[in-house]
């Protein structure tokens, strides 16, 4: 570096007014073929990374991501999965020795054990050797630690039911008939439409008025009583209208004379 | 013009020293893919880091439409996945690219593993990476509740399970995560602040630790 007297400088910043030229360096000494990372090699990894993100778009469109219904914190009966990537854990707690009592082991030491000595591994294995062959103890331990995972992966895959994890979780669908008298009556609800919906199946604020499996009778209180977030006596109209519009909610969005 | 703006610019920040510093590197013969096909395992970091990439950019695409409340969370996710033009590749894009990444960085890891290359002096990065790892992870875990749909939920009360039957943290550890007793507004919040700003912050910082090491340390040579 340039120092000490005669050096100029841009004004009065501290950028040196002697401009460097910007001519790549040389990599024709270097050993072997050595390329330059750029823009040579950088230009062919390019070419690699947009058929990459060509196969990878085509995934995307061919298979969108998975969306099951709102959650439902009641719904106890539900059998949860994590990603898969979580899985290995997620099947270890599942065995005798780590789980119920012995939670810990399988939560916390055996992963705790794993990913410690992962994390630690340089100095695990202090050797000069780089060949995996050459360091046996190292390279046998990683293989079972990735033939572990790979099984209880496999394992947990198998043993899950993903027929009923497809039906807990599908999003359920009502077939309105907006033909109907019913919906007639409900377009001119003007209350209810502001919180469920002109098409009564719900919104930010309230649920499809389908949701849950209530008779005409437990309609029609709900209507007339509210509920919680709902208000009571929000129907305009006459208690023969009344009367339809529930028997149409309790039927799931269908006349009950139609079927 | 191009060349113009450049010198302008050089002029008054003497940039050339720091691009020719970022540009000039070299790629041995080794790990070049074009020579040995076999080094395409050497690909695999940068591989990770073109998910990441993609990873990055779709989540703020998804982040204009997601609301993170409970209420509403879901209805966004529904409306982005069916109403927005687009929407489901963008989601599809970040769901897949989330899978692909934890596939590319595991395989990276196997790579690093087996050519021995975190042997002394690259022990620092190695746990530099194994910390950009355990970031991941949390990323997919963080993640996985945001939709605010079934198996989201349930998957994550059975995480925060895990968390809690930690000894001595365990409870703690999960009132920090959970944001409180139940799991509901709260953890949805916490976890798209996780999620959103202190993981990727965190991830970027290692990620900038980890390439500055290899590049002052160059990358392993041959075995
Ligand atoms: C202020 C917003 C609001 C208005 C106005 C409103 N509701 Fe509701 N409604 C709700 C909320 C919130 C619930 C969920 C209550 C619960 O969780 O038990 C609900 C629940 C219901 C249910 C039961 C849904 C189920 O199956 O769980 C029916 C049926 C219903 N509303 C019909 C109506 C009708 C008909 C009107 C108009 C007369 C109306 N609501 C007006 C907010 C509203
Ligand atoms: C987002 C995740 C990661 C990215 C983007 C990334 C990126 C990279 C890149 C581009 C390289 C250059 C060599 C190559 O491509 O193989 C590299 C080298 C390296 N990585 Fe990673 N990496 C990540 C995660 C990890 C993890 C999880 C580990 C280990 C547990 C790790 C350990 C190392 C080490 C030790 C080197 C130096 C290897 C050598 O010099 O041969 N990295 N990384």
């Amino acid at each position: 570096m340039h120092r000490g007297k005669g050096m100029k400088f841009v004004g009065d910043s501290r950028i040196p007014a002697e401009r460097k030229p910007n001519i790549p360096k040389d990599y024709s000494e270097y050993p072997g073929k050595t390329e330059a990372f750029w823009p040579n090699f950088l230009l062919r990894e390019w070419m690699v990374g947009a058929v990459f993100l060509v196969g990878f778009l085509c995934l995307t469109v061919a298979h969108p991501a998975p969306l099951e219904r709102m959650a439902d914190p009641t719904d106890s009966g539900y059998i949860p999965l994590p990603d898969w990537y979580f899985l290995f854990l997620y099947q270890l707690l599942k065995y005798e020795f780590a789980s119920g009592p012995y939670t810990v082991i399988g939560a916390v030491v055996i992963p705790g054990i794993a990913f410690g000595a992962l994390l630690l591994a340089p100095w695990l294995d202090q050797g000069p050797e780089r060949r995996p062959i050459r360091r046996p103890i190292a390279s046998s331990i990683m293989l079972l630690a990735v033939a572990s995972v790979i099984f209880l992966t496999w394992e947990s895959v198998d043993q899950h039911d993903w027929e009923a994890a497809a039906q807990q979780g599908a999003i359920v669908d009502f077939e309105v008939d907006e033909e109907s008298y019913a919906f007639e009556i409900w377009t001119t609800q003007q209350n209810c439409i502001n919180c469920h919906g002109g098409d009564m199946l719900g919104g930010a604020a309230a649920p499809a008025v389908f949701e849950s499996d209530y008779s005409k009778e437990e309609v029609i209180d709900i209507i007339k009583n509210g509920a919680p977030g709902m208000p009571a006596d929000q129907f305009e109209g006459t208690d023969e209208e009344l009367e339809i519009l529930a028997a149409f909610i309790a039927n799931d969005g269908q006349d009950p004379e139609d079927d | 013009m191009l060349q113009k703006i450049y010198d302008w610019i050089d002029e008054r920040l003497d940039i050339t020293p720091m691009w020719r510093d970022i540009a000039d590197h070299e790629v041995p013969e080794h790990v070049n893919p074009a020579h040995h096909f076999s080094a395409f395992v050497y690909c695999f970091g940068g591989l990770t880091f073109f998910v990441t990439v993609i990873q990055i950019l779709s989540g703020m695409f998804l982040t204009m439409y997601y609301v993170p409340d409970i209420i509403h969370a879901y209805e966004s996710v529904y409306f982005l996945q069916n109403e927005v033009t687009h929407g489901v590749i963008v989601r599809g894009m970040h769901h897949w690219g989330a899978s692909l990444v934890i596939v590319m960085m595991f395989l990276h890891t196997l790579r690093v593993f087996f050519t021995g290359s975190y042997k002394k002096p690259r022990e620092l990065n190695w746990v530099v990476g194994v910390l950009i790892f355990f970031v991941m992870l949390g990323l997919g875990f963080t993640g996985y509740l945001l939709p605010w749909d079934m198996k989201a939920y349930f998957a994550t009360v059975v995480g925060l399970e895990i968390a809690e039957s930690a000894p001595v943290i365990g409870g703690f550890a999960k009132a920090l995560l959970a944001g409180g007793e139940i799991i509901g507004a709260q953890t949805l919040t916490r976890f798209f602040a996780i999620h959103v700003f202190f993981l990727p912050g965190a991830l970027l910082g290692l990620l900038g630790a980890h390439f500055y090491m290899i590049r002052k340390q160059g990358i392993s040579g041959p075995l």
